[in-house]
């Protein structure tokens, strides 16, 4: 069953009917020809396929194109619009990739991490010890690289190029 | 995926309506659970209701001092939530304990309560389950069975339920305000979801389109401490293999107070009202809390492969309240 949707994909906006069953990754991918975002599982379970969705970080393969219609998408490749984001330089430097094929998904996963974080939104890492919540205020995660794991756990790469991806990371949040 | 209809309601009341007059429809809130199940072929609505725009999106203090979550706040928005982070902070603490950002973001607070089982079988069309498809069998019980229940199991269904927000929102006394073709009601936390018995088909005691609007969260002075410990097989971005979620209130050396909830363990969060009795009135001792402990487990069976989740649930509930008791005793 065919819907009409407007999608807003890194600045551009696209008008086009889909089935009801297109999820946002597919719309992507196989209708818009934007390839950034990556079908890893399509189950919600790597996050490969994380894209900014109305400016919050989303799995795209579980988001129903009809559901979404007017809004705002932001994949990897609409970060360097004007050059590369300096968290996509700072995982050339730190050479944060192997095969490359889930390094998108990070890219954009660890732009709004660094956003969410900025803004005090905790993470399991943030809770660290029993008792009181954890106190209020930007998480600092320069200097915690356990706040950066936790916070990129729904990302994996199965080169495990982790090792690298935290101190790319860090960099960004020290900057 | 099968096809199927999608409709947005624009108003509660419509939603249910919608739902009411077709038995083989489902609501779509975030759909991090159900699109997932649905290409999975494990759920086959034929029409999809949008309810993210006819749920409430905010988080309230009530006149008692409680607090009320609106159905359609996402996961990530609760967890950041002043109120619920300096009242309540083991619901907060609960919620980023599951899934990641990316699903927490799209994930709506009705939504999570009504995750279904990740038990392996219920997910995998191929294979008999009670749950799936009513009257074929349960695969685990003679299966991988490390993930399932040690408590309140049936002959015919052994699965857990995956949501770790219930569990927290099973110690805090939550309600759940829904609304129905037959009007709204309120069910408390602790029994919207049920034991399998011989029905392991209905996750929890809702009507076909019955919608929660909110929950309510009652004022609970002595949760500002409060802890959520997750134990599973990696550090992070995985169920729980047993949780506890714990509020303890000190006075005089003595438990004048005290919740406790475990997940990971049981069809439904498993309110250890058993060991709360046993603790209060007492000293929080190392001794004290391995009896009530003891005692809140002593129905558990195990099954094949899982019998360790039963020391594991006496270890976290001892671990859990000596550590948010450290400082007050």
């Amino acid at each position: 069953m065919e819907t009409e949707v407007t999608l807003r994909v890194d600045g551009v906006d696209h008008r086009l009917a889909v089935d009801t069953r297109t999820t946002l990754l597919d719309a992507l991918r196989e209708r818009l020809g934007n390839t950034s975002p990556k079908k890893g599982c399509d189950h919600g379970q790597c996050g490969a396929c994380t894209v900014l969705l109305d400016g919050q970080r989303a799995n795209s393969c579980l988001a129903l194109a009809v559901a979404h219609d007017g809004c705002e998408i932001v994949t990897a490749a609409g970060l360097a619009a004007d050059g590369l984001h300096p968290v996509q330089r700072a995982f050339i430097d730190h050479d944060a990739f192997q095969c490359g094929y889930c390094t998108p998904g990070q890219i954009v996963s660890a732009v709004a991490m660094l956003a969410e974080a900025a803004a005090g939104r905790p993470s399991a890492a943030t809770f660290d010890t029993p008792g009181d919540g954890p106190p209020d205020g930007p998480v600092d995660l320069a200097a915690d690289p356990d706040e950066i794991r936790e916070r990129m756990s729904g990302n994996l790469c199965r080169c495990a190029a982790y090792a690298n991806m935290v101190p790319a990371i860090q960099e960004v949040a020290d900057s | 995926m099968r096809p199927f209809r999608y409709a947005r309601a624009t108003d509660p009341a419509g939603a249910v309506a919608l739902l009411a007059g077709s038995p083989q429809a489902a609501y779509l809130g975030g759909g991090t659970n159900l699109v997932d199940l649905m290409k999975l072929d494990v759920a086959r609505p034929d029409l999809l209701v949008d309810i993210r725009g006819v749920t409430s999106r905010s988080i309230e203090e009530l006149p008692d001092g409680g607090v009320r979550v609106g159905a359609g706040v996402s996961n990530s928005d609760l967890a950041a939530d002043p109120l619920i982070r300096h009242r309540y902070p083991v619901i907060a603490q609960a919620v980023v304990s599951g899934a990641s950002t990316q699903l927490r973001n799209l994930a709506t607070v009705g939504g999570n309560l009504l995750q279904r089982t990740r038990c392996l079988y219920f997910q995998d069309v191929t294979t008999p389950c009670n749950k799936r498809e009513p009257g074929t069998g349960c695969s685990a019980i003679d299966g991988h069975n490390r993930d399932l229940a040690v408590l309140g199991a049936s002959p015919d269904c052994i699965a857990t339920q995956p949501s770790d927000l219930a569990v927290a929102l099973a110690a805090m006394d939550a309600t759940v305000q829904t609304l129905g073709p037959d009007g709204g009601r309120n069910i408390p936390l602790t029994e919207l979801h049920r034991l399998p018995g011989a029905e392991p088909q209905a996750d929890n005691v809702l009507a076909h389109g019955e919608l929660i609007t909110a929950v309510d969260l009652p004022p609970l002075p002595f949760a500002t401490r409060s802890w959520y410990r997750k134990i599973r097989d990696r550090a992070s971005y995985a169920f729980a293999l047993v949780s506890v979620a714990a509020a303890i209130d000190i006075a005089d050396g003595r438990v004048r107070d005290v919740r406790i909830a475990l997940g990971g363990v049981a069809h439904k969060p498993w309110r250890a009202t058993r060991a709360e009795d046993l603790l209060r009135g007492g000293p929080v001792t190392e001794e004290r809390l391995h009896r009530a402990a003891a005692a809140e487990l002593a129905d558990a069976r195990p099954q094949s492969d899982n019998a360790f989740k039963i020391p594991l649930a006496r270890n976290a509930v001892v671990r859990t309240l000596l550590d948010l008791a450290a400082d007050t005793r």
